[in-house]
């Protein structure tokens, strides 16, 4: 096997722009990986080789006639199948949207396109990304490659196994509640979710539109920032896309430097029901932190207790209007009962068919929390948190540049242990919610492996609206100070596997 | 105490338009009780002065030019479609013979 | 379907009182539609002006189209609304295979404007002041086309088909208040409203305003309360009607079907209904129940809309004449008498005569020749006179050519004949059907002297002085000129010879 698959994105584009290796050498050699590998984590829903290849051919003789499109040119992706492709099935990991190819390209894709990146295929994830563990895909689970009996975070964990496993350099994934942060915590990789309205939604299957933000996955935080910078700016076709720059991510990264770094820890976030290997860690990073002269101080969030219950309010009711339209007619699955059935029964057959369990639950859930009667006490009270979340934010902002809370409250769990539980599975969420109720940039750094069960922590660093490059500035630091201990990144650590056995 | 009550789910469901079974109904009832009841704290933590947020970045007036793009090809629009005829997307009946 | 039973009007109307309220769908002539780059274009192929978003494909966004905000607040200062310091778009959520997305991006609880009045004037002269609740922004949804069953009616179907190309046009909804003291005149209240908004929507080239095109829509409210109680009946909301005369026979329909109902004892059910113009009836769609809840919530695909002061002046500027003070001023122009003034309204002429009075004719013989020989005309063609192929400006010279002499009214009537025919402007008209009066006074002397040969009794009824004896002989001499004489100067001849 190649060890070009070990290497991180930055660097291979460094050797592709240096021409020292081809972007076909590259791709090829993720794509071997792939699919020899892929039938034990089950990271790609849809592969297409021939499609890649091209693309990297394409990317190759374009830097041979002195076109450089991005600082990624030649370096493959995977994408999470929630983004919208016009030549690759686009599911959403949902059985209702089996084979359907979609006639346009989403803006993150169009994107990849134009930075001369050759995308390997799409990965899985929980239908809809309604889920933390990809056990909700209709498809089947992916598994995480550092236990293949352990679930690797959802809903991107299609993506976050193909990074954490070596399948792919990098990846995007969708973020709405923590479904790029969760599974980047607990594969042991990176993830970033930008501000509300940095990357384009045009393209992006929805689950919840006033929460869903588009990110990088990869396994070292450059990686994610020089991603970032491809993916991210204004888009007409978004009209919730921020009309103005925010500036280089990369940059950040490489400019990072603690001088006058202020940190604050959540108080709601920093004790109860966090596993107690993870509380471990996350006061390491805290220490090392204040040994490079960081200041340290504890804001206090009041607000944040009702997060989730917001959370899980407010998406139910979004995702139930956005899914209204899987009703058979203009693409999709379509169930015909038997008889001459109307088209309001052919609707309900197919949507009794093709919608998997939580999907069903969360968009009954949802239309109870906007029907007349209980709206304003549902999701008229769920908004006003979000308003309540952002002051809080606001206050802590105001003293610190950046949060800090561990990503998730305890590690990957095993397959199934969750499944007939949804409000444990919820709960999964609650570092992360509160970023995408109030729009703000968060993204989760690998800090270590919990002593209990040796599985990969991360810390999630939450920074005010807009200021994403600070977000990355810390990201950086705390990656630097681990990589200085570990003499590597933390997923250098992961085990073989070419050997491992689920 | 939760309000879900299996009428209620099949309502909902019917709303919705999803085709549910009795068992399902039972088995749906019982999780989104217990869902209702945990999310139905949001009314404890605010009062009527708070104003509602429901867009994260606060944003205005985006408008697009009133200009003409390209639009999909007959074929590309009927691409997805489980069925069609005379480019148009079909659909069974909408009301019931009776 | 069993057929209703309905009371006579006037003993309808005798024991209740009628309110009625009124929500128009107007069109925008925009040249896109309200969420996408598609166009906005009646009578293409079918599915072809659509794209993702407005066939609702997975992942795609909608983006506001700003003539469409600028035409809404356009409409509500017309109105006389006040147009929302925040405007915000919701989603109505409901399923039917015209809606793309299963729910219609419209407005809810913060419309583009409200609180408005219009001034309704009816054919006798009575005003009524209709108050507008608000005017508010959505899209439209496709088309359905039923198929197989009897003649393309949704009953009986065996499939139905869907065009989306009409998916997403952007439509202003007007809704009144409740209308109340309208009483007898209530049907025709309502048929003058829609009328206004119809004709103000396309004073102000918003909309193209044909409503055999659908452009404006109406969905009329009707509900009875018995004389003297002050709860409100249950109303209904016939759908869909879609011509002036339509709202007025449909809102006549549902008085007597309703007031039949209420007299014996029974109660009306809260129901959309449909007009069946071709039946002149109302038939009964689906009953309002707890399956109508839309579930309204912020559409969080797009932010609100929050028009500046001088945004919302530029608009204002931009307004044609109000169409009630544009009409006072143009009757004092004119001195038309009320009866006059109102012949031309109730045409829908009032363009057309004003356009010929601009291009040089005198405002009454205008008047006279666009409610008189062209309305026939129109008539007699089935279209409206304003789809004539004849323009003002013609119209203007050939009263002109009437004037000074050079045509007769007869001569002139050949002239619009030859110039709807296609034969060019009224002068090629005259020049090639050879109209022009006879002006040789020889020639004239001559018929006269041979009519006179024919009637030799006839100067000397003149002579004392039985002067329209002459009639006859001017009548034979027109005749013997194929029309092409100055009748007055026949007579003046004819007197000549008498003296």
């Amino acid at each position: 096997m190649s060890e070009l698959v070990f290497k991180p994105a930055s660097e291979l584009a460094q050797l592709i722009a240096k021409k020292e290796v081809s972007s076909l050498e590259v791709t090829t050699a993720f794509f071997d990986r792939s699919e020899k590998l892929n039938e034990k984590t089950f990271s790609y829903l849809h592969l297409d080789r021939d499609k890649a290849l091209a693309a990297a051919k394409q990317a190759d003789a374009e830097l041979a006639a002195g076109n450089v499109s991005s600082p990624l040119h030649g370096v493959p992706i995977a994408m999470k199948d929630v983004l919208t492709t016009k030549d690759a099935p686009s599911t959403a990991g949902s059985k209702i949207l089996q084979g359907w190819i979609p006639p346009y390209d989403s803006t993150v894709v169009r994107k990849i396109r134009e930075a001369a990146m050759p995308i390997l295929g799409k990965t899985n994830m929980d239908e809809f990304a309604m889920g933390s563990s990809t056990e909700f895909s209709a498809y089947g689970p992916s598994k995480n490659p550092w236990d293949l009996t352990r679930i690797p975070g959802g809903s991107g964990g299609g993506s976050s196994s193909a990074v954490a496993g070596f399948l792919a350099p990098l990846a995007t994934g969708s973020d709405t509640g923590g479904s790029i942060r969760y599974p980047a915590a607990v594969t042991g990789s990176v993830g970033a979710k930008p501000t509300y309205g940095a990357v384009s939604r045009y393209g992006v299957i929805a689950l919840a539109s006033s929460l869903d933000q588009i990110g990088p996955v990869s396994n070292t935080v450059l990686d994610s920032a020089l991603l970032q910078d491809v993916i991210a700016g204004y888009d007409p076709m978004d009209s919730t896309s921020i009309p103005t720059s925010l500036g280089s991510m990369a940059e950040a990264v490489r400019r990072a430097d603690f001088k006058g770094l202020k940190v604050g820890v959540v108080k709601q976030l920093s004790s109860d029901g966090f596993q107690a290997g993870i509380k471990e860690l996350f006061d390491d990073t805290i220490a090392k932190l204040v040994a490079q002269g960081v200041e340290v101080v504890e804001v206090d969030c009041p607000s944040f207790e009702y997060a989730i219950a917001a959370y899980y309010l407010i998406l139910p009711a979004e995702a139930s209007s956005n899914l209204a339209r899987y009703d058979s007619v203009r693409f999709g699955m379509r169930v015909e009962p038997e008889g001459n059935p109307t088209i309001e029964r052919v609707m309900a057959a197919t949507r009794e068919a093709g919608f998997g369990p939580e999907v069903k639950r969360r968009i009954i859930l949802g239309t109870y929390a906007l029907s007349s009667g209980y709206y304003d006490a549902y999701y008229g009270s769920a908004q006003k948190v979000r308003t309540l979340i952002q002051q809080d934010l606001d206050k802590a902002f105001s003293q610190v540049d950046v949060l800090l809370t561990p990503t998730a409250p305890t590690t990957a769990f095993k397959l199934g242990e969750k499944l007939d539980d949804p409000l444990a599975m919820y709960l999964n969420d609650i570092a992360t919610i509160p970023a995408n109720l109030a729009g703000i940039p968060g993204m989760s750094v690998p800090n270590g492996l919990a002593k209990e069960d040796g599985l990969p922590s991360g810390v999630q660093s939450l920074a005010p609206a807009m200021q994403d490059a600070q977000m990355y500035r810390v990201g950086a630091l705390i990656e630097q100070l681990y990589v200085a201990q570990w003499g590597a990144p933390l997923i250098a650590q992961a085990p073989n596997l070419e050997v491992a056995n689920g | 105490m939760s309000e879900i009550t299996p009428d209620l789910v099949r309502h909902l469901a019917s709303l919705s338009r999803i085709l549910v079974t009795d068992e399902e109904v039972e088995k749906l009832a019982g999780e989104l009780g217990v869902i209702v009841d945990a999310v139905a704290e949001v009314n404890k933590a605010v009062s009527g002065d708070v104003v509602p947020t429901s867009h994260p970045i606060p944003m205005s007036n985006v408008f697009r030019e009133d200009e003409v793009r390209p639009s999909l090809s007959q074929q590309e629009a009927l691409s997805g479609a489980p069925d069609s005829a005379d480019g148009k997307f079909r659909v069974a009946a909408i009301l019931d013979e009776d | 379907m069993a057929k209703d039973q309905l009371m006579p009007y006037e003993q309808a109307i005798e024991q209740f009182e009628v309110v009625i309220g009124l929500e128009v769908h107007v069109e925008l002539n925009t040249k896109s539609k309200m969420f996408c780059g598609c166009a906005n274009e009646f009578g293409s192929e079918p599915n072809t002006n659509v794209c993702p978003t407005c066939i609702g494909l997975p992942g795609s966004l909608p983006a506001v189209n700003k003539k469409a905000v600028e035409s809404s607040i356009a409409i509500g200062l017309a109105l006389g609304c006040q147009i929302a310091p925040t405007g915000r778009f919701a989603r109505k959520n409901y399923f039917y295979p015209d809606l793309a997305k299963n729910f219609q991006t419209s407005q809810y609880d913060e419309p583009i404007a409200f609180d408005g009045k219009v001034d309704i004037e009816l054919e006798d002269g009575e005003k009524f002041e209709v108050l507008i609740e608000r005017a508010h922004m959505e899209e439209d949804a496709g088309k359905l086309t039923h198929v197989g069953g009897a003649t393309g009616r949704i009953q009986g179907a065996e499939y139905s088909l869907v065009d989306y190309n009409r998916a997403g046009v952007p439509l202003v909804e007007i809704v009144t208040k409740p209308v109340f003291g309208a009483g007898a005149k209530a049907p025709e209240l309502a048929a003058a409203y829609v009328r206004a908004i119809r004709d103000m929507v396309k004073a102000m080239n918003v909309s193209d305003a044909r409503m055999e095109r659908g452009n404006v829509r109406c969905d009329a409210n009707v509900s009875l309360r018995p004389r003297g109680q002050e709860k409100l009946g249950t109303r209904t909301e016939t759908k869909n009607v879609n011509s002036i005369r339509s709202v007025e026979n449909a809102v006549r329909y549902e008085i007597q079907r309703q007031a039949h109902i209420l007299a014996g004892g029974g109660s009306i059910t809260q129901e959309t209904r449909h007009w069946h113009e071709d039946r002149g009836h109302t038939s009964a769609g689906r009953p309002k129940s707890d399956a109508d809840d839309y579930r309204y919530f912020p559409e969080p695909d797009l932010v609100p809309v929050v028009p500046a002061a001088e945004w919302i002046e530029e608009i204002r500027a931009t307004l044609p004449e109000n169409p009630a003070l544009r009409r006072k001023r143009l009757q004092g122009d004119w001195g038309f008498s009320d009866l006059e003034f109102r012949d031309v309204l109730n045409a829908d002429l009032l363009d057309q005569v004003e356009a010929t009075v601009a291009a040089g004719a005198q405002p009454q013989a205008a008047r006279k020749w666009w409610t008189g020989e062209l309305s026939r005309l129109a008539n007699a063609q089935d279209v409206s006179p304003d789809e004539l192929a004849i323009t003002p400006a013609q119209v203007a010279r050939i009263q002109q050519l009437i004037d000074s002499g050079d045509l007769t009214d007869r001569l002139a009537r050949d002239v619009v004949a030859g110039v709807l025919a296609g034969e060019g402007e009224p002068e090629e008209v005259i020049e090639k059907r050879g109209l022009k009066v006879v002006t040789d006074e020889g020639a004239l002397v001559a018929a006269i002297d041979a009519a006179l040969a024919q009637q030799p009794d006839v100067l000397e009824k003149i002579r004392e002085g039985k002067v329209q004896a002459a009639g006859a002989v001017i009548g034979a001499v027109m005749k013997a000129m194929g029309g092409q004489a100055d009748a007055a100067r026949v007579r003046e001849l004819i007197l000549e010879r008498a003296n």
